[in-house]
């Protein structure tokens, strides 16, 4: 055979080889492909089971009395008329739980939160007290007929007041307390005071420098409002001594433990499960105290009882989000190059401090502030104080409290351009963080990991032709007409997180994949995280089946079932990729090693001899010569290498080395009638570079989403209470969901910039367009008045808002 | 409460039930008749996720008293399959991605297959607007937008083949 026949041979043979490959590659539906998703099959079909689906014999149905006023003293409380309802069963108050030590319950903050008013009540529709009946009509008729006295006392709305010396005081509980879980404090109604930074530094950086600009920015609030509402089924089963507890849990794991906590009930004798969730965006991941009545009228009463929202109370009691009072500075050189920033914010936690973030970690990770940006030195304080408002202070669609500031240094920067007369793209590109400089220290103590943002800016002006956009905007000045360029350059920091800063209850925010393969090749998949709609036995089972080399299809994901998963965090903060899906490559590499050990008795070569090739195990320079997955599997299970033990399983716990930090570039182009202050968004682009990308399909779903609701936030949403502490539009009225008529058209785009440290380089992308879309759309409004010497304009920009803007300027007529 | 006996079509099936006056069709269909697709997401009529097809028109059963509902005609999304296989509309929602967590879906198909027989090729406007009644927190609507255009378009291919 002459030299060049082998050649040509040797060829061909790779040529084939190549092309089974990809065809193998296609065959497994793993990383990178557009799957179709698997629990589809049973929503298209209304087979889906949600909470409020589940039906078991003899349940019950509570719901609560709640209080017409926000601060008030409860003088006392009649429940005869309503025990007397046919069909009322039970009316249970703080009185009958104070017994159990109930009538309280921790929160995630190490605040405290009554579960049914204890004396006082702290804002209006609070949990006063919980009427169980036979069934949901009974239990309301239940409701009209207890009788509560109250005596009304001041009340505290506006924070801003919250820390005065003739400030009503709201929590007489802890008002002796110097700590309430979260370090010192300085008055009854303050919860804490949070730092991050260098004071001294940063005040040298503002004295010393050519141009500063502030500004005050109030970041409403609001509400996550999934499509379901919370609610819950606590079943007691009397024999046993076993609870099980169906609900609405983002993190049905930590539900466990807390219920354990506060109930005393051994976790072994609990059983959580997260059913299909309808959506949760932060919503669902905090204990209410549904779920601890529920759970205490299910022992006292020995039937399952469940209980479901309404909207209305969904909105006014569970789990409000943002209300940041944000004061910002920003020092900076003649050519807008940031030197310094400075911020100062006063939260609004509500009555109890139940915000759900790492407990070490009060304000969030609201100091990421400095953002996609190499500022040398800043400063960060966040106070905390009580209101007469309902609790909570969750992530809603963001890592916490990430879009917070990710909106305040992306104001900022377009706040400091007008200033300078500099472009709001020009004075991103001159202050990024440039590529090659990461891994990258923030000053406030954060190590991006991986990032292009100037590239992505680029690719996103190119795109839309910003240039021209400038160009047509102008003339439209000219003529008087209002036209808006919002630009954001946003980094998001999600993955919570390590161990060593990262914990809820002392738990650590690790996450968890069991993998167990089946002898015929194929294989279960457990993950301690829950999906509320983002397609995790979809792309779980494609990331197991790019390690594994077992088809996607013939991979079965299950989370959500405490009896049934590892313990994991559970899903908020877009922690599943980074973590959750780290733990499953994990696990998959494991059972990899395993395979690898079974390939090579099978084979009969030592492991070294061996390659991975997408489904099987080859020997090295003898192609031919292969062991392939399933039969790998049933080797595990029948013909094993002396000192293995039978079985292909295993369990992985990942405790994150770092955050991910995914990345985005967006530009809003708005049109505004300056009659009216009506807003037409004319054009959306948003593209984001999460990483390695496991379902381009799914990754532009939530894109498409999470701009969704962060047009909803900028444009309509906030809930807002009048001076006494009346919640004004709780309900679907008043509250802005948006339609699919107001909803934009959304463009997508991407680029992708792995996490070095992440196992498959993937970021997490659900949060992004929340995170980033709310200052774009800002932006943009505030960019259409720019040239008329606007510098901010508080959302939410409703067209009456807008309006008002445009008739202070004398330009609506 | 007295209570009332109805008789209905549902999904082609003749059912009865008893009710109070004031029983919403919605808790009838979930809880006596255990029909469990169509959802409850506000009890107000402001979010679409209870829609059925009562008497050939697109309702809010959490508005509708189980009693209006005597002697009509109901579809929910567990009838819109037929004969085991799945309807245009549920066949392009998968495909095009048009749910998420699947909440909304049943009422969203419930009203979109009303509004395909009322217009079958509809423009993207005319759905936008056709579905502005049902709420989705999860989609952005985009690609339920897609799923019903092309499901649309299925629908007049077959038809035209008939
Ligand atoms: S539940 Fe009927 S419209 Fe919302
Ligand atoms: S898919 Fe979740 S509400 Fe529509």
């Amino acid at each position: 055979m002459s030299e060049t026949q082998t050649e040509t041979q040797a060829e061909t043979q790779t040529e084939t080889q190549t092309a089974t490959t990809a065809e193998r590659e296609a065959a497994l539906g793993g990383i990178g492909c557009d799957k179709r998703r698997k629990e589809d099959a049973r929503f298209i079909r209304g087979q889906g089971n949600f909470v409020d689906d589940i039906k078991m014999p003899k349940m019950v149905f509570g719901d609560f009395v709640r209080s017409p006023h926000a601060h008030a003293r409860i003088k006392s409380i009649d429940k005869e008329k309503a025990l007397a309802v046919p069909g009322v069963i039970a009316v249970l108050t703080a009185d009958d739980l104070r017994p159990l030590n109930l009538h309280w319950m921790p929160t995630l903050a190490g605040d405290r939160q009554a579960v049914l008013a204890d004396e006082k009540v702290h804002f209006q529709n609070q949990e006063v007290a919980f009427v169980i009946a036979e069934d949901r009509y009974a239990a309301s008729d239940g409701i009209q007929l207890v009788e509560v006295d109250y005596e009304e006392l001041p009340v505290l709305i506006d924070p801003k007041k919250a820390l005065d010396d003739d400030a009503p005081i709201l929590r007489e509980d802890v008002k002796d307390k110097d700590e309430v879980g979260q370090g010192p404090r300085r008055h009854p109604n303050h919860i804490f005071n949070w730092q991050s930074g260098d004071k001294d530094a940063t005040d040298k950086a503002f004295d010393g420098a050519a141009v500063t600009v502030k500004e005050e920015m109030f970041y409403q609030r609001v509400h996550p409002s999934p499509l379901e509402t919370c609610g819950c089924v606590a079943s007691m089963d009397a024999v046993s001594g076993r609870l099980t507890l169906y609900g609405t849990f983002q993190a049905p794991h930590v539900v466990r433990t807390v219920v354990s906590l506060i109930s005393g009930l051994a976790e072994s004798n609990i059983r959580v499960v997260s059913p299909d969730v309808g959506g949760g965006f932060g919503n669902k991941v905090g204990p209410y105290p549904g779920y601890v009545c529920s759970v205490v009228g299910s022992i006292v009463l020995g039937r399952p009882v469940k209980w479901i929202e309404s909207r209305i109370d969904n909105i006014s009691t569970t789990a409000f989000a943002r209300d940041y009072h944000m004061s910002c500075e920003l020092a900076a050189d003649k050519d807008g190059r940031i030197t310094g920033l400075r911020a100062n914010v006063l939260a609004d936690h509500g009555a109890f401090n139940s915000h759900a973030q790492p407990m070490k970690w009060p304000a969030g990770f609201f100091n990421i502030v400095t953002g996609s940006y190499d500022i040398p030195t800043a400063h960060v304080t966040v106070d905390g104080v009580y209101t007469n408002k309902a609790p909570g202070g969750v992530a809603y669609r963001c890592s916490f409290r990430v879009t917070e500031a990710a909106y305040l240094i992306e104001r900022m920067l377009d706040v400091l351009a007008q200033k300078l007369g500099i472009d709001k793209a020009e004075i991103r590109l001159r202050n990024f963080i440039k590529a090659e400089q990461f891994p990258y220290q923030s000053c406030l103590g954060w190590e991006y990991d991986s990032g292009d943002y100037t590239t992505a800016l680029k690719q996103a002006m190119k795109a839309v032709g910003y240039e021209e956009l400038r160009k047509e905007q102008a003339e439209k000045r000219a003529r008087g007409e209002l036209m808006g360029i919002g630009i954001a350059t946003f980094t998001e920091i999600v993955g919570a997180g390590p161990s060593r800063n990262c914990d809820i209850l002392g738990i650590k925010m690790f996450e968890s994949c069991e993998i167990r393969v089946h002898p015929t090749g194929s294989a279960i998949a457990r993950i301690g995280t829950k999906s509320t709609g983002q397609g995790h036995e979809t792309t779980y089972a494609q990331i197991i089946a790019s390690e594994i080399g077992i088809p996607s299809d013939l991979i079965t994901v299950e989370e959500g079932d405490t009896d049934v998963g590892p313990y994991g965090l559970g899903t908020y903060g877009s922690r599943s990729t980074p973590v959750g899906a780290a733990a499953a490559a994990r696990a998959g590499r494991k059972i990899r090693d395993k395979a690898r050990k079974i390939a090579a008795h099978m084979l009969e070569v030592s492991e070294s001899d061996l390659e991975w090739d997408v489904d099987r195990f080859t020997v090295k320079g003898v192609p031919d010569l292969s062991a392939a997955m399933k039969d790998i599997a049933m080797a595990a299970y029948s013909n094993l290498p002396e000192g293995l033990e039978h079985g292909l399983e295993v369990v992985d716990y990942y405790d994150p080395p770092n955050m991910t930090y995914p990345f985005g570039a967006y530009i809003c182009v708005v049109d505004i009638d300056r009659h009216t202050g009506e807003i037409s968004v004319r054009k959306f682009y948003a593209l984001d570079d999460c990483g390695t990308r496991i379902n381009p399909m799914i990754i532009e779903g939530q894109v498409h989403g999470g701009l969704t609701e962060a047009f909803a936030i900028a444009m309509g949403q906030e809930i807002v209470f009048d001076e006494i502490g009346n919640v004004l539009g709780a309900s679907l009225l008043d509250y802005f969901l948006p339609t699919a008529v107001e909803t934009p058209h959304w463009e997508t785009d991407h680029t992708v910039t792995p996490s070095p440290h992440h196992p498959i380089g993937a970021k997490g992308v659900g949060e992004s367009p929340n995170v980033g879309g709310v200052p774009a759309f800002s932006n943009a409004v505030v960019d259409a008045f720019a040239h008329l010497d606007v510098t901010h304009m508080p959302m939410p920009h409703t067209a009456w808002r807008v309006w008002q803007t445009c008739h202070d300027l004398g330009i609506d007529k | 409460m007295a209570k009332t006996e109805i008789k209905l079509t549902v999904n082609g099936e003749e059912v009865a039930g008893t009710v109070e006056p004031r029983t919403l069709l919605i808790h009838f269909l979930r809880e006596q008749l255990n029909l469990t697709g169509a959802h409850i997401g506000c009890e107000t009529s402001h979010c679409g996720a209870c829609t059925v097809d009562l008497n050939g028109k697109s309702v809010k059963s959490c508005t509708v008293f189980a009693v209006q509902a005597d002697g009509g005609e109901l579809l929910t999304v567990e009838g819109l399959a037929q004969g085991g296989e799945l309807h245009p509309l549920q066949a392009a929602f998968a495909e095009d991605h048009g749910l998420q967590c699947g909440f909304c879906t049943p009422g969203m198909l419930i009203r979109a297959q009303r509004l395909l027989r009322e217009n079958p090729d509809p423009s993207e406007a005319e759905i936008r607007w056709g579905i502005s009644g049902n709420l989705c927190r999860c989609t952005g609507y985009q690609n339920i937008v897609k799923a019903i255009r092309n499901a649309a378009q299925v629908m007049r291919q077959k038809e035209a083949a008939e």
